[in-house]
């Protein structure tokens, strides 16, 4: 049962990674001739021949295909056009740079989101729970670009008491980690709320409570692990809010993570670097989404017992 | 009644594949095995059997609704066209469907009025002022009130939900009803004034009609005729005080006596066994195992339908034992 | 993708009953209040500034809004080529208004379209839009809009029918799982052995009778496609000039966020108050139709 519902998870995943580097392949040959997109306009003609001859762009559109799967398989995902490394080298040395500010930013996610979502949960209605849910409100609806400025604008600009940018000091990571972590933490709280709330309206919590036990000891004895499942399916959902969120406040701060080197390729027009950075990231969702589900598969007693058997 | 059966079924077979994920090779079903059945136009065959045996099935397959695996369907005398044929389309205005649950039958969001005429609509039969009046008639016909065609489903009470259901397929002027369990999901206090609507409207209009029901009593006021089915097989036929007074088949025996108040005193036979899977079929005769007079040569021999008189048709190797008629 | 997402309840015994539920809050009032503010600027922000917002006026650079040294002239100062700020407001917010309808119309009839054409082929079209849309889940929107955009260029109706792609897959989900039902519910097998062709049974069936989740699911889709709108011309990457919208009114002003906070407060204010409008009525509205039985 677990093994098939992981293999099952498994098989979708490479799916969709099937899926991204098909579509970098489309949008890469629709958008025009690969040739004229990657070389310069003053190449001459035998140059370019050659170019797709070892390109294989002088084969049937299907075999092309083959041979840029095979390509993939082997790692070789082209040259960057802005400082001709290898895409895959340029776009490796910023991983470490962004996950300095993704790791971070998701535990304040979870520090605060879940301990604010079971506080107005456990108070439902009072002012404390209004109170966090209208900042909750107000967390995710302000982009992310728009509060990273305010805290510069308030921070460095009025209080000069942090770094408006760049990176290397733990005071430069502080704003933008705060920036990340705000939109993901309200979700979070407001989700937590939400599914508490379902789950301590359900029968089973109701009989803890009727034999007596403490409110506390019910919600956190019984609630709290029901309405894990449903939190862990959205934290996998946040990580990709996470990632596009870190396009964003990396362009605010000048982070020189992957969003930013990925806005500056865009910007350039470096396709081989692009599309190593959406396959990394389509990577980084399949792997996050296994994850969640084996988590998943832990935390549900129903699959668990099914393993067992 | 020597003219040519409007409806004429022939060896149906229809099965379903359960498909049980990507990986596994799924269940086959077979949720009609080799139904015969020929009706008369002006003829009400009334088609019996617990849940499950296939009476839906059948009534798609014969309004050709859905595809067959085997076997033939014709309708006044001609082919049933495949559904995706101009002609299958056409042919819409001469045969129609009742079902059994009138809420979710109609489209909750359409007047009734416009529901009543769309088949009009569909096959642009006649002209927007003929058509309006045509569905007042239809109205009429069923018992609304003319009022009533402006109303929403769910502003009428079941009854007069069927009612326009019933409205809705009298509307192009068919042939040929099949209605699948039409009452059964109404109020017991209503469903007689319903058949009896269905009863006289068949009268009046000369309808063949196929009608599928659960209940005996239901059926037998309103049939010409009864078939009896078990597991996507019709096991016994006849004239409905035939079967229901005298039944043949060990089968219909348990299902009469399972009806109380039949009006004769008899012994109820409890059948015996799980409700039949239409999965794993028995061999032999489907219904051996929960047989109470079964002998071992039901185990393997398939019976088949036999006329056992001029009117009557059943399908049992015990028919013709003496002892088979003590049991009766 | 067996889903079925919770449906309102769109039965009009349910709408006598929200008509007696308690008075409306006053911040969804004023939530509403926004949102018609905004409207009316879509539509008539043309008609209400005296200025163009293209006319440079290079004397009067950088001037600070009245109430902060500056005057009337410039309600809310100028900009960094004396343009006016408050002129520049407004045509961007006609011009995000503009956007995001357009991209939140596109996506709803490309789902709803997908979602109908898989219910009713099933077989292999299910399973390919089934897996777009399992791809399209799975990926974060703004980083396939990056691509796009960096293999394809920019330019506005480009970018339009880019975000239009943008939550197609909900719709698409919705439609299917809905058609799907509906199809075993019996109103579309009834309607389907009339005789009637599949253009009757999804348009003037299917569709009215889904038209409400759908709506909702729209209104969900709107300040997300205005903050996709707003972060990717924010990275210059969106509306180009000389045309201008609050993302890119953001993303220019911050060069200028120490000298002149102004020309990027004013639409990053715009932005959050009209998001956190549409969330609290959307919210709102949820937890009425939650009520209603
Ligand atoms: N579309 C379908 N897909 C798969 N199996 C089906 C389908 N329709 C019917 N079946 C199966 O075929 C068998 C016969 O079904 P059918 O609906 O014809 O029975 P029925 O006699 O009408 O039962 P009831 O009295 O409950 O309506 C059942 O086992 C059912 O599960
Ligand atoms: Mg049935």
């Amino acid at each position: 049962m677990m093994v098939r519902f992981v293999s099952i998870r498994m098989a979708r995943g490479i799916v969709t990674l099937l899926l991204m580097v098909t579509f970098a392949f489309v949008v890469l040959r629709v958008s025009g001739d690969p040739v004229r997109s990657m070389l310069s306009p003053e190449t001459p003609a035998e140059a370019i021949a050659a170019f797709r001859k070892s390109w294989g762009l002088d084969q049937p559109i299907w075999i092309q295909y083959i041979r840029y799967l095979q390509a993939i398989l082997h790692g070789d995902l082209g040259q960057s056009v802005r400082d001709g490394r290898a895409a895959v080298v340029v776009v490796a040395e910023r991983i470490p740079v962004t996950l300095q500010l993704t790791v971070p930013a998701l535990m304040l996610n979870i520090a605060i989101g879940i301990p604010a979502g079971l506080m107005a949960a456990l108070r439902k209605n009072s002012l404390t729970d209004r109170i966090l849910m209208t900042s909750a409100i107000a967390g995710f609806t302000i982009p992310p670009f728009v509060l990273g400025l305010v805290l510069v604008l308030l921070f460095s600009v009025e209080l000069s008491w942090l770094p408006s940018g760049g990176s290397g000091t733990v005071a430069q990571m502080i704003l933008p980690v705060i920036t990340l972590g705000i939109g993901g933490a309200a979700v979070l709280a407001r989700f937590t709320r939400n599914a508490m709330l379902g789950v301590l309206g359900e029968a089973y919590v109701r009989t803890g409570s009727a034999k007596g036990v403490p409110w506390r000891r019910v919600v956190i004895n019984h609630a709290f692990p029901n309405a894990a499942i449903p939190i862990l399916t959205i934290i996998g959902f946040m990580i990709g809010n996470l990632i596009a969120g870190t396009v964003l406040v990396e362009s605010v701060f000048s982070w020189p993570g992957l969003g930013s080197l990925l806005v500056a390729s865009v910007l350039s027009r470096d396709l081989a670097v692009v599309q190593c950075i959406l396959l990394f990231v389509a990577g980084a969702m399949v792997l996050s989404n296994v994850l969640v589900d084996l988590l998943y598969g832990l935390l549900d007693p129903r699959l668990r017992s099914g393993a067992d058997k | 009644m020597n003219q040519t059966p409007i409806l004429q079924a022939d060896g149906l077979v229809r099965s379903y594949t359960l498909n049980r994920g990507v990986f596994s090779k799924g269940q086959t079903v077979n949720a009609v095995n080799g139904v015969s059945l020929t009706l008369n136009r002006g003829e009400t065959l009334g088609l019996v059997g617990e849940s499950g045996c296939g009476k839906s099935t059948t009534g798609r397959l014969l309004l050709g609704l859905e595809p067959l695996d085997r076997g033939s369907v014709r309708f006044a005398s001609e082919l049933m066209p495949d559904i995706k044929d101009p002609k299958w389309k056409t042919l819409r205005t001469r045969m129609q469907m009742v079902f059994q649950d009138p809420l979710s039958a109609l489209d909750r969001r359409w007047p009734i009025g416009a529901q009543i005429g769309e088949p009009l609509d569909i096959h642009r039969i006649g002209t927007k002022a003929e058509r309006l009046e045509r569905v007042q008639a239809l109205l009429a016909d069923v018992g609304l009130r003319p009022d009533q065609a402006n109303c929403h489903p769910h502003e009428l009470s079941g009854g007069q939900r069927q009612r326009a259901v019933l409205a809705r397929a009298l509307a192009s002027d068919p042939e040929l009803l099949v209605c699948d369990e039409p009452v059964s999901a109404l109020d017991v206090s209503i469903q007689a004034q319903v058949v009896n609507l269905f009863a006289e409207l068949q009268q009046k209009r000369q309808l063949a009609m196929v009608f599928i029901s659960h209940d005996l009593r239901v059926v037998r006021r309103i049939s010409h005729r009864i078939a009896v089915m078990y597991l996507g097989e019709i096991v016994e036929e006849g004239l409905p005080d035939e079967v229901l007074h005298s039944p043949l088949h060990p089968y219909t025996q348990a299902l009469v006596s399972a009806v109380p108040h039949t009006g004769r005193k008899q012994k109820r036979v409890v059948l015996q066994g799980d409700p039949p899977n239409p999965a794993s079929r028995p061999s032999g005769c489907t219904f051996h195992p929960r047989c109470p007079v079964a002998r071992p040569m039901c185990a393997e021999i398939v019976p088949a339908l036999r006329a056992a008189s001029a009117s009557r048709k059943v399908s049992c190797h015990l028919i013709d034992a003496p002892e088979q008629k003590e049991v009766a | 993708m067996t889903d079925i997402p919770a449906m309102p309840s769109t039965m009009p015994g349910a709408r006598k009953e929200t008509r007696r539920s308690p008075a409306v809050p006053l911040s969804i009032k004023l939530a509403f209040g926004w949102l018609v503010l905004m409207l009316l600027i879509g539509v008539f922000a043309s008609y209400l500034s005296i200025y163009d917002f293209k006319a440079l006026d290079l004397k009067a650079r950088l001037v600070p809004p009245l109430g902060f040294g500056g005057d009337t002239r410039h309600l809310l100062g100028t900009d960094e080529l004396g343009r006016d700020v408050l002129a520049r407001l407004l045509f961007s917010i006609q011009m995000s208004l503009l956007i995001a309808f357009g991209a939140t119309v596109i996506g709803a009839v490309l789902g709803t379209t997908l979602g109908f054409l898989s219910a009713h082929y099933r077989g292999w079209v299910e399973q390919i839009v089934l897996a777009c849309v399992d791809f399209q889940a799975s990926m974060p929107f703004l980083i396939l809009a990056l691509a796009v955009l960096a293999f394809f260029g920019n330019s506005l109706p480009l970018f339009v029918a880019l975000l239009g792609l943008h939550g197609w897959e909900r719709y698409a989900r919705i439609t299917r799982a809905l058609t799907l039902s509906a199809n075993s519910q019996g109103y579309i097998a009834a309607v389907r052995q009339l005789g009637a062709n599949p253009w009757r049974i999804y348009f003037r069936h299917v569709l009215p009778n889904i038209a409400s989740t759908l709506i909702v699911t729209m209104t969900i889709a709107f300040p997300e496609v205005i903050l996709l709108e707003s972060g990717l011309s924010f990275l210059g990457l969106g509306v180009q000039p000389p045309l201008t919208s609050l993302g890119n009114m953001v993303g220019y002003g911050r060069d200028y966020l120490t000298r002149a906070p102004w020309i990027l407060v004013a639409p990053a204010v715009v932005i959050s108050i009209s998001t956190l409008s549409i969330s609290l009525i959307g919210d709102w509205f949820r937890d009425r139709l939650d009520r209603t039985p």
